[in-house]
């Protein structure tokens, strides 16, 4: 274990304390493979990401990132295929240009950079996803919990609920 | 049979919804044919107790612009929403938020000290008066609204039965609304009266929009000369047009002004900002992270181009740790 | 903000893995959570659900119980997603009503506190139970596989590809960089443990593939793109200018005779530079194709317009040698593809002290090899540089290997050589030969009884590090004698001098020159030293998660003949059993737009990397061929109107995942 990274005990036996909450994006090729090898490599890392498979970070829109803040995410972490590495070729930059406007939007709104991080983590990288989730769980632990401000209730009827309509094929599908 | 009483409020608005009624011109007519103006304090002399005077649902329908932001905009947005059987957010502020809605970028106490103490705008204040809900003056005590802490959309506050969009509504889509009232043609409550989908469907200028990741640079309006034809994001203007719902018949596109997203995002957004910096930012051609820091640096201010109209309605909602230096980056 | 979803039934089942996920999560707990999610049906605990037990108990429950979607808490999805997608297909549910939470690799084998262990499998169940309700029943689409292979490098790892595809009658495209095929065994005199003759065992394989009806040989290419996707791939090859016409050469050597180079003046890279050749050259005697290749480099009338041409007489009528020969392309399309383009020996140059470069006396292993070969540039003889043979022959093992500065990973192969180029010198010169070792791994078949053979013929072995390699003290003409190698012995416990003649570093294998290239090429991942990496270490060893790319050979990590051999047959059966299934099922995962919701705003098309997108002229609307659809979701998640949508990650199914993972933990 490097001299950087936390043991478990240090990062998550304590049941006192803030526990920041993660939601981790990862892609199915590298970054999600990486932390199916960390699995089986035994690494002890701090429990505070939770992991959601996409199968290349060309997913990731910017709107999963801010409704998981909203949700009650302290920090949001994105894993990629390293530059030039995508499983399709460029899903990886498209994700980084998308990445370079929102982090300085989440910076005018008063959101500090280490919220929100991207990170390029092979397949071959178990090491690197403990290391990416054990510091970014350090440092929003120094952080604290992101203090959104609560939204009034929304009065809207529900067929607005745009979450609920997004992405339900509500036409008939051609074929 | 006697004709649909209908309403008109403002809120924290600049009064244009107002004139987009007036400028239905003679078409204005047509509609106090069919339907009785019963509270419009813009243009006629209407007092609250006139409102709070009425049967509860007596007006078939009032429209409301302006964003909420004050203890009184809430009190008469209450009221609206009790006098009618149906509400309806006229207008951005009311639909998402709108122009006053970017205050959500400051604390109220930053924006009162600017206005009043600072000295930052003109306002002559010898006194240094400071707002305040009591106030004593030799003629007696007033009581006087609050302003709230945020910006709010009129859905933020009281159940909105439609949405009228636009910064203000074209006047298109308010004679089709008016007209589905009185008919009783209306789609399912919730509904944004506006067609769903963006933009670009029918935009004069889609053809020269490159099929390539083509973004450059960024550049704004008064930096270039704009080519009247060709697709604004293709000469390196921050056209919403791939974000924002249509219906105004691409009224700034075809005055040469790319569209700032005053429309709305379509059904399906869950963020508006986001969503438009999504497909922009996707078509930056570099593949190189700090040339793409460089080109997403020449937009100067990424809250006030993504929310112009729709923080409240945001999924940040406002600015996190007010700070006195607003929307600055630190 | 929960949303409503309509019931649906849903099945949860929390796997117990034995002890693997059971001794760090609270499987019962975790089962009595999910019974209390929206929409639970049932939620049980069990064994291991992935043994038939475990499947039948899920089958079962969706007949008897009517489930309509089913949630399995257990290991990776990479795992054993096609298990339960299939188990609740034989029950009669649509394969992509099945959603999987990761509690084993992502949970229980990665946090230590039993309590975090639990919230964080909660969550995990949780997103998955949130998520699967809004999972639609899906197709699986099929495409059909061209029956023909491309086995990338010519070593012995693709040769015994080749051979095994071309025997079992498919055809095979072999495309091998070099001008002839053979590889790094080529070079070899013997193989370990057994010493049998590299070249007799060999040869007779690549004459094989040169005669083979199904194998068509491409020497001296590389391949230059690769498109389409398992079961279609194009590939193009360039095929780079011999100079000599592989058509009408017969192989006769005579315009190496006659070229107006009298005698070889230029290191052959194949003899690692110890030998020396003409401008027009066979790598080595049993070159296949046997047909000599011209270096442009070295060749006057190439280089220069200046030459006699005396080889194009000597060629005479046959007229073989062709100077407007130029490198072209040629395209291939092929079902699978098995990358077999091998290793690297390690250059010791960096490593100043042990005098690689310096002294003439210090040789690499690779070029020891050429030494002892019959073949070879002393034909088979073991001289030093100046023609003198050692009398005390130094081994150093572990060059570049074990060794945190430059390959951390063991090399596997090193000991096993260096024992038996130990035994060939010391039988061809009766020198003293000393083994410098760290250890001696000879796990092998056959390899611990060549270790204590190699002993008892009286080879030396020094545990310890050298440090320091230094010219031996000057002999009467003040000349230094031989060098000095001085060792940490550390199982005497001190510091030792060993004066020796000649010393061979017994280099790491490290990956082949391009492998990079190769790799982003094909698509695979790579571990971190570089050597391509296998889909599974142990349940998919010769596949990569590029389907339809295979593995074979040192490509994927240092190996010996016998393992590269066993492994390019496992790759050859690999690939045949995808090509003999003339169609395949493809992940469902592809994207669709909705016509009536897309503005047509061009946003999507240039996103894809593979084309699928267009606009509709005539709708003016984004159009996704899902058959070339591979299902990144790139353009879904620009789309500024939600009208691009992905199966099975719609944006519905994803927020509903960051949902359920906030939402009860």
């Amino acid at each position: 274990m490097s001299e950087t990274s936390h043991s478990a005990a240090e990062l998550g036996a304590s049941t006192e304390g803030f526990q920041p909450r993660i939601v981790a994006f990862f892609c199915n090729w590298c970054t999600y493979t990486a932390s199916d090898l960390a699995g089986v490599s035994r690494l002890q890392y701090a429990p505070n990401a939770r992991i959601i498979r996409v199968m290349c970070s060309g997913r990731l829109d910017p709107q999963f990132v801010l409704v998981a803040l909203r949700q009650g995410a302290d920090g949001v972490l994105i894993g990629g295929c390293h530059p030039g590495d995508c499983h399709y070729q460029e899903g990886n930059y498209k994700c980084l240009r998308r990445y370079e406007l929102l982090r300085r939007l989440l910076g005018q709104m008063g959101i500090e950079p280490q919220r929100v991080r991207l990170e390029w983590i092979s397949a071959s990288e178990g090491d690197r996803v403990r290391e990416a989730i054990n510091e970014m769980t350090e440092q929003l632990r120094r952080l604290g919990p992101l203090r959104l401000a609560s939204i009034p209730t929304p009065h809207r009827h529900e067929v607005l609920s745009p979450v609920k309509r997004a992405g339900r094929p509500v036409l008939a599908k051609a074929e | 049979m006697a004709k649909p009483k209908v309403g008109f409020y403002w809120c924290a608005s600049c009064g244009g919804c107002e004139e987009a009624v007036v400028d239905l011109a003679e078409a204005v007519l047509d509609v106090v044919q069919v339907v009785d103006i019963a509270f419009w304090p813009c243009a006629t002399d209407f007092k609250r107790s006139d409102v709070e005077a009425m049967a509860d649902g007596e007006m078939a329908a009032c429209f409301v612009n302006g964003a909420i932001r004050s203890s009184e905009q809430q009190e008469m947005a209450d009221l609206c929403r009790r006098k009618s059987q149906l509400l309806v957010a006229f207008g951005s502020c009311s639909h998402t938020g709108g122009v006053p809605g970017m205050a959500n970028m400051y604390t109220r106490q930053a924006i009162l000290e600017a206005v009043y103490t600072d000295g930052e705008f003109s306002t002559v204040n010898a006194e240094k008066a400071f707002p305040s809900a009591h106030v004593s003056r030799p003629e007696g005590q007033l009581e006087l609204p609050t302003l709230d802490e945020s910006v709010k959309a009129l859905d933020q506050v009281v159940v909105v039965d439609y949405y009228l969009p636009g910064c203000p509504p074209p006047v298109k889509l308010i004679v089709e609304a008016v007209t589905a009232i009185v008919e009783g043609k209306l789609p399912p409550r919730g509904s944004v009266l506006a067609p769903d989908v963006a933009q670009c469907r029918d935009c004069p200028r889609i053809d020269s929009k490159p099929e390539e990741a083509f973004i450059k640079q960024f550049v704004r309006p008064h930096q270039i000369h704009i080519d009247p034809e060709k697709c604004f994001l293709a000469q390196g203007l921050l056209c919403l047009g791939p974000a924002t719902r249509s219906g105004c018949d691409h009224a700034c596109i075809k005055g040469n002004m790319p569209c700032t997203g005053c429309l709305g995002p379509l059904s399906r957004a869950t963020d508006y900002g986001a969503a438009a910096m999504s497909a922009i930012a996707s078509l930056v051609g570099s593949n190189d992270a700090r040339q793409i820091g460089a080109i997403m640096d020449q937009i100067a201010d990424p809250a006030g181009t993504f929310y112009r109209y729709s923080l409240p309605a945001s999924q940040l909602f406002r600015r996190l740790e007010p700070a006195a230096n607003g929307g600055q980056q630190r | 903000m929960i949303r409503q979803h309509p019931q649906v039934r849903i099945g949860v089942y929390v796997c117990h893995c034995g002890t693997n996920i059971a001794g760090t999560v609270d499987v019962m707990e975790l089962t009595a959570f999910a019974a209390t999610l929206p929409n639970v049906a049932l939620a049980r605990e069990y064994r291991y659900m992935c043994s038939d037990p475990g499947q039948e108990l899920l089958k079962r429950d969706i007949r008897e119980h009517h489930l309509e979607r089913i949630v399995v808490a257990a290991c990776s999805p990479n795992l054993h997603e096609k298990t339960f997608r299939k188990a609740a297909e034989d029950a009669g549910l649509n394969p992509f009503l099945v959603q999987m939470a990761n509690i084993r690799e992502h949970v229980a084998w990665v946090t230590a506190d039993r309590e975090l262990a639990l919230a964080k499998a909660k969550a995990q169940v949780a997103a998955a139970v949130r998520r699967v309700v809004g999972h639609e029943p899906l197709e699986r689409k099929f495409v059909s596989i061209t029956p023909r292979v491309m086995v990338v490098g010519g070593g012995i790892a693709g040769i015994q590809a080749a051979l095994t595809l071309g025997d079992s009658g498919k055809e095979v495209i072999l495309v091998e960089r070099e001008p002839t095929i053979g590889g790094h065994m080529a070079m070899f005199d013997k193989t370990f443990p057994t010493l049998d003759c590299a070249a007799c065992i060999l040869t007779p394989k690549m004459t094989a593939v040169k005669d083979h009806p199904k194998i068509r040989l491409l020497s001296l290419s590389e391949v230059a793109e690769v498109s389409g996707s398992v079961g279609n791939y194009h590939v193009k090859v360039r095929r780079k200018a011999r100079y000599i016409s592989e058509e009408r050469c017969v192989g006769c050597m005579k315009c190496i005779e006659e070229c107006v180079f009298r005698s070889p003046k230029f290191p052959n890279a194949f003899d690692q530079g110890l030998g020396l050749r003409k401008p027009v050259y066979m790598p080595f005697p049993q070159a296949v194709p046997p047909v000599p290749v011209i270096d442009a480099e070295t060749c006057l009338w190439l280089k220069s317009g200046k030459c006699k041409q005396t080889c194009v007489t000597a060629c005479g009528e046959r007229n073989a040698i062709d100077f407007q020969q130029q490198d072209w392309y040629e395209e291939f399309d092929v079902g699978a593809i098995i990358v077999a383009t091998g290793f690297r020996a390690f250059d010791p140059t960096p490593m100043r002290f042990y005098g690689y470069g310096q002294f003439p006396q210090v040789y690499s292993a690779l070029e020891v090899e050429r030494l002892l070969n019959a073949a070879g540039p002393t034909q088979g003889k073991v001289v030093l540089r100046d023609g003198s043979v050692p009398k005390r022959v130094g081994i150093v093992h572990c060059i570049g290997s074990r060794d945190h500065n430059y390959h951390p990973y063991c090399s596997r192969v090193c000991c096993m050589y260096s024992l038996k180029l130990a035994h060939l010198i010391k039988e061809k010169t009766g020198a003293e030969v000393t083994n410098f070792y760290i250890d001696i791994r000879a796990p092998g078949k056959a390899f611990e009884e060549f270790f204590e053979r190699v002993q008892q013929e009286g080879v030396r072995f020094i545990r310890g590090k050298v440090g320091d390699v230094r010219p031996g003290p000057p002999d009467e003409n003040g000349q230094p004698q031989g060098l000095v190698v001085q060792v940490d012995d550390t199982l005497r416990g001190r510091v030792t001098k060993v004066p020796v003649d000649m010393l061979v570093l017994a280099v790491a294998l490290e990956p082949a020159e391009g492998a990079d290239a190769v790799r982003r090429m094909f698509n695979m991942s790579c571990s971190t030293e570089g050597f391509f990496l296998e889909k599974h270490p142990k349940l998919a060893p010769v596949n990569t998660v590029n389907d339809g790319v295979f593995l074979a050979g040192a490509c994927q990590g240092p190996k010996d003949i016998p393992d590269t051999v066993a492994q390019a047959d496992a790759a050859a059966a690999q690939a045949l059993a995808l090509i003999d299934c003339a169609r395949i099922p493809l992940e469902p995962n592809t994207a669709w737009v909705e016509a009536e919701l897309c503005s047509g705003c061009k946003t999507c098309i240039p996103l894809c990397p593979y084309s699928a997108i267009s606009r509709d002229p005539e709708k003016g609307v984004a159009v996704i061929d899902e058959s070339l659809c591979k299902g990144c979701g790139t353009c879904v998640a620009a789309c500024p109107s939600g009208a691009a949508q992905q199966h099975l990650f719609t944006d519905a199914q994803i927020y509903d995942e960051i949902e359920g993972i906030l939402s009860y933990v």
